[in-house]
């Protein structure tokens, strides 16, 4: 189930305003199938939102996107079995064991009971969980629940993977591995929008969109964003990711600054 | 459909059963609540402290005095002839009746005037203090009468006839008045409510405090799904609740049960998608499970009051009975004391039952649409 094209999501204008607040401006972008692509910003910035409205958690208040080829506002429902959703909380049932909880989730998508198993075992397996199938998840490590999370989240093979956050919370070898993870479920076609507050995590991503106070400021590979902007440092030194953003959102801090002033 | 709501079941009460904490609030404070009430809340007064100020100390000052307390109601816990005592002890609360009879009680009666006795209740409890009022106006008049037919005696005159009016009273569906058989039947209606939509509220808002609620939502799910799946436990539990109460009422407390079983669980049913509902609304306007805790006891306090169970409906002011038209509790404990103790079935009960219908389908609506609209 692949939109024409090869996209798998595209926003166009997205909004989203609580009250006078715009939390994400116009916000347009595409994602090509079995990529992974990365929004990338400070806390606050919109992100967070932008995926929540890809997920069909929050209406947005203007603005079109399609996800699979289907609309978000009109076809939310086939939205939904097409796409897998993490958010940072890893959110889990952590009175029930590992066993219970992907039993759970595993019933609520309605994997064919054929595929059940074998999707269970998967998820086990690939949370390196086997010898904790019937422990609670409250007595887990971070990373375990976040790989557990995944699992859960893609029990039903979704094409599409919306990863708010994913490494927040664990450690640089858990980390580590959870990337392998997604490039692999990027190799085998799946795509990956995640959101990251980390410069070095979006080095791993195929593609960024930089965003800052509900604004995509820039997009492109690490390469391109690195290369196409000119940053003011001492020749000779390659400018990090960071450099890029930092340059960028003084920029924008600068002329909305006089702004601000006068509002105030 | 039934797939996913056979899911939402089973996870729900693999998470009640885990929860040892929970299980025992399901279960101690009911039997604890029928208890307290099938022993301890009594309207009928027994063994009323009772001061006696004889002044007269005569052998019929004496007689009428021994009638207050062989009949049960009333224990002397002081005799003495300063009634300024008496007035002490009252006001310390160790006694709430004082019995005087001023000096010239048997000269009266023997010259065929009025004997007069003082009955001075402690006032600050209202209730009791009225209850202790009309025995002492029965064991007087039994008094009196008794020294008017010696009257008769010792004077004979013309046979004046029966009384014009006699009293013969029975209490029909309850012979001995006991209250407890007019409260436990209400327990069972506290406790369902209670524990329904209080687990209903908690539920949903925990998983939306843990984020789960908002894992689910990415799901296929619907709300419709999400909500059967979410009060359905809760309904079997309510009805366990029902059967446990009743069980002990019935076998310990002799409680009767004159109606019909299956009345009785269509009747719960319908009360118990009020409660659902209402469990479901506080969820959707709390964001904390104290929240949805504090307003949960926000809605209980009025329910419990304006549902006629401690207080009858009609001595209320018609704004806090027409308030009363929207608790369900109101038609419930009419519902429940008919099955109980009247054996009545759907000829008499079926007005309230189509009130809890309508309550029970609007609550429901109602919620769900909320609910519908705090997901988006």
């Amino acid at each position: 189930m692949t939109a024409p094209g090869g996209i798998s999501v595209s926003a166009r204008d997205l909004t989203r305003r609580f009250g006078d607040f715009v939390a994400v401006n116009r916000v347009t972008f595409d994602v090509r199938r079995g990529e992974v692509f990365g929004f990338l910003g400070p806390n606050g910035a919109g992100k967070s939102t932008t995926i929540r409205m890809l997920c069909g958690l929050l209406a947005p208040t203007a603005g079109e996107a399609t996800v699979a080829g289907f609309d978000l506002r009109t076809q939310a429902e086939s939205v939904k079995t097409r796409i897998g959703y993490m958010s940072q909380r890893f959110s889990l049932y952590e009175d029930l064991t590992v066993e219970e909880n992907i039993d759970f989730f595993g019933g609520i998508y309605r994997i064919p009971s054929g595929r059940k198993r074998e999707r269970k075992e998967w998820a086990i397996r690939m949370a390196g969980l086997s010898d904790h199938v019937r422990t609670r998840v409250a007595h887990l490590s971070g990373g375990w629940k976040q790989r557990l999370a995944l699992g859960c989240a893609i029990l039903h093979e979704p094409p599409i993977l919306f990863l708010d956050e994913p490494t927040s919370g664990t450690d640089p070898i858990s980390r580590r591995s959870f990337w392998d993870l997604i490039y692999s479920l990027s190799g085998g076609g799946t795509t990956v929008f995640l959101t990251t507050h980390h410069m070095d995590e979006a080095e791993y991503c195929d593609r960024l969109g930089l965003v800052y106070r509900g604004e995509l400021v820039a997009m492109g590979s690490p390469r391109e964003l690195k290369d196409g902007f000119p940053v003011e440092r001492a020749e000779g030194i390659a400018p990090t990711l960071e450099d890029v953003f930092v340059s960028l959102v003084e920029g924008m801090d600068r002329a909305a600054g006089p702004v601000a002033e006068v509002r105030g | 459909m039934v797939e996913r709501i056979r899911h939402m079941l089973v996870k729900e009460f693999l998470q009640l059963f885990r929860d040892r904490h929970m299980l025992r609030i399901l279960i101690l404070p009911p039997l604890l609540q029928i208890l307290v009430f099938g022993y301890a809340v009594t309207t009928n007064v027994r063994n009323a402290t009772t001061v006696v100020v004889d002044l007269d100390r005569t052998a019929s000052s004496r007689d009428l005095l021994s009638r207050f307390f062989s009949s049960g109601h009333f224990r002397l816990v002081r005799e003495t002839a300063d009634f300024r005592e008496a007035g002490e002890l009252m006001n310390r609360g160790d006694a709430g009746v004082i019995l005087h009879i001023a000096h010239g009680f048997e000269g009266a009666l023997r010259s065929n005037r009025t004997g007069d006795l003082q009955v001075i209740v402690d006032g600050t409890d209202s209730n009791t203090a009225s209850i202790v009022l009309s025995y002492a106006a029965r064991i007087t008049a039994e008094y009196s009468g008794g020294v008017r037919l010696l009257r008769m005696e010792r004077h004979p005159v013309p046979f004046p006839g029966p009384p014009s009016v006699s009293i013969a009273s029975r209490a029909w569906f309850n012979e001995n008045l006991e209250s407890r058989f007019t409260f436990l039947p209400g327990i069972i209606a506290f406790i369902v409510m209670l524990v329904t939509v209080m687990l209903t509220s908690m539920a949903v808002v925990r998983e939306r405090e843990i984020g789960t609620l908002e894992q689910i939502l990415v799901t296929p799910i619907t709300p419709a799904e999400y909500i059967l799946g979410k009060t359905l436990p809760f309904a079997l539990v309510g009805f366990g609740e029902i059967l446990l109460v009743a069980t002990v009422g019935v076998l310990w407390f002799d409680l009767p049960f004159r109606g019909s079983l299956l009345l009785l669980f269509i009747s719960s049913g319908l009360f118990l998608s009020t409660a659902l509902g209402i469990g479901l609304l506080i969820s959707t306007v709390s964001r904390t499970q104290q929240q949805a805790l504090l307003t949960m006891f926000l809605y209980f306090m009025p329910a419990v009051l304006l549902s006629g169970f401690l207080f009858p409906i009609a001595n209320m002011p018609p704004a806090a009975q027409g308030l009363t038209y929207l608790n369900p509790l109101r038609y419930y404990l009419v519902i429940l004391r008919g099955v109980f103790l009247k054996g009545v079935g759907v000829r008499v009960l079926w007005p309230q039952m189509a009130a809890l219908l309508l309550l029970g389908v609007a609550t429901l609506a109602v919620a769900t649409r909320r609910f519908r609209k705090t997901l988006a």
